[in-house]
């Protein structure tokens, strides 16, 4: 059976876990690197799905597999994994804040003895795939919601921080679906990949503004 | 072309009894050529220090081509430092039939050991198809220091395709993961998330098991170039420039902001102390000037 609902209840951005509050490192990068079309985000975007969107949903689906199938050490390594994979300090605790905020959320509104292992303070997508578990989503839908989330952030935040049209922005978001699926399928191959062979694509300019972002006195987003 | 090439170094002794390192296995495979070597430019935490080992890796051949298969394994061995480099940059170039190239540099530095590894620049040529892994597994005493420059394209050239993948672990654990798919069948990879515009992306990882009490401060030095501090007592310099001089020298301020024992700079304003390893001139009476 399906849970289709579920599936949109929590990929939906009014879901109350914190990620309004959120830019995904657009709002540095529009000043750093002079973002100013609707192209520009659109590159953004491709660019951020395909590196940390893809991390964060292979991840997400192996955290939901290993949550179905009571892994805690595992739960555990994925989340070491994740460190080694976040070179930024300031990338790393927004993560941990951002899945701090998911966990209450999901253990609130779905109480699971799936959520037993459930640590707080994990990354936000080891807490993706155990919450997609305690909805009993499959592992491919815990991957589409991290990937969805990769970018509708970003570009919810782009209509504040670069004052471009809403409908080109979502116009952007809508020529990225196929990617978006296929980013997925990929993600989900991972489920019983080893945690060390995970993808770990590295976003050196992210990185980057990640840290300029931290270091400013006013600012729209937490990140 | 296929080629497996072995270095290995090893704490020994020198005539006076004192600890050197000495290149115990020095195994070329052409081409692969491994040469001992004097020290060339400013080194880190090395130093121009006599008692280290110091080998070279010259190209014997052109490429790695499409279709070359390259394994280099490296173990510095317990107590011996290592300092390696390369004589010139390498050219990743299009194999006569296609196909991918592959290089693998599998490095172990035992305990108390430390590995310094100065590369030269990686540069991307029109057609390239290259996988390029790097793994190092470290013993929890064990320092190291690699420098990493990737260049897209000779001048005016669109580069061809290339995978870096980088592994630390850290007494069996992993410490740092990432992989750069770079290249025109890399999706997003000229995205203002990933790389831009920027021709050189370089990369200076630190691992010093002194940090593990106080890790360096996160450090942004140049709007495209910062110093960041991973989770363990391990650094990451990562820079972006437009050419290979901007990039040379944002990392070589990178190293500098470390300080003592790894900056070059802090050495010769500490000289002839220097934090034990002693630059040669110290140690020779013939080199000190007579009054």
């Amino acid at each position: 059976m399906s849970h289709y609902a579920a599936l949109l209840l929590l990929a939906d951005g009014r879901l109350p876990a914190g990620g309004y509050a959120h830019s995904g490192g657009l709002e540095p990068t529009v000043r750093t690197q002079g973002l100013v079309h609707a192209a520009d985000l659109e590159s953004f975007l491709v660019g951020r799905a395909a590196t940390t969107g893809l991390v964060a949903a292979s991840f997400a689906a192996a955290a939901c597999r290993a949550t179905y199938t009571g892994q805690q050490v595992l739960l555990y390594e994925l989340d070491r994994q994740l460190d080694a994979r976040m070179p930024s300090k300031a990338t790393r605790t927004v993560s941990r804040a951002l899945g701090r905020q998911l966990s209450r959320t999901v253990a609130t509104i779905r109480p699971s003895p799936l959520l037993d292992d459930l640590r707080q303070d994990s990354h936000q997508p080891i807490i993706y795939g155990m919450a997609a578990a305690a909805f009993g989503l499959s592992v491919r839908e815990a991957a589409q919601i991290v990937l969805h989330e990769s970018v509708a952030g970003p570009a919810a935040a782009a209509v504040k921080v670069l004052s471009i049209d809403p409908f080109a922005v979502h116009a952007a978001l809508a020529r990225l679906s196929e990617m978006l699926d296929a980013l997925a399928n990929e993600a989900a191959e991972h489920a019983d990949t080893p945690p060390d062979d995970l993808p770990g694509l590295g976003t050196p300019l992210l990185d980057i503004a990640a840290e300029q972002h931290r270091s400013w006195g006013v600012r729209l987003f937490a990140s | 072309m296929r080629a497996r090439a072995t270095l290995t170094t090893r704490r020994g002794f020198d005539y006076a009894g004192r600890p050197i390192s000495k290149v115990h296995v020095l195994r070329s495979h052409a081409a692969l050529v491994l040469r001992p070597t004097q020290p060339k430019d400013a080194e880190p935490l090395v130093r121009r220090a006599s008692q280290a080992a110091r080998v070279s890796l010259v190209s014997g051949a052109a490429g790695p081509l499409g279709g070359d298969d390259f394994e280099l394994n490296i173990c510095v061995g317990e107590g011996s430092t290592l300092l390696f480099n390369e004589i010139s940059a390498t050219l990743l170039l299009p194999g006569p039939r296609g196909g991918r190239s592959h290089m693998r540099i599998n490095i172990t530095v035992e305990d108390d050991a430390s590995f310094v590894w100065m590369a030269e620049p990686l540069i991307a040529a029109h057609g390239c198809d290259h996988i390029h892994d790097v793994n190092i597994n470290l013993a929890p005493s064990a320092r190291m220091l690699m420098r990493d420059q990737l260049l897209l394209g000779r001048h005016n050239e669109q580069p061809g395709n290339l995978l870096q993948n980088l592994r630390i672990r850290r007494g069996g654990e992993t410490l740092f993961r990432q992989q750069l798919r770079l290249g025109p069948r890399a999706l997003g990879w000229r995205s203002p998330a990933v790389i831009g515009a920027y021709k050189c992306v370089g990369t200076v990882l630190v691992v010093d098991p002194r940090w593990c009490e106080e890790p360096p401060a996160t450090r942004l030095f140049a709007p495209d170039a910062a110093l960041l501090a991973l989770e363990g007592p391990a650094v990451m310099i990562s820079v972006l420039a437009a050419e290979t001089l901007t990039l040379g020298k944002r990392m070589g301020q990178g190293i500098n902001l470390l300080g003592d024992p790894w900056s070059p700079a802090a050495a010769r304003r500490d000289a002839p102390e220097g934090g034990g390893a002693t630059p040669l001139q110290s140690q020779d009476p013939k080199l000190i000037p007579v009054i």
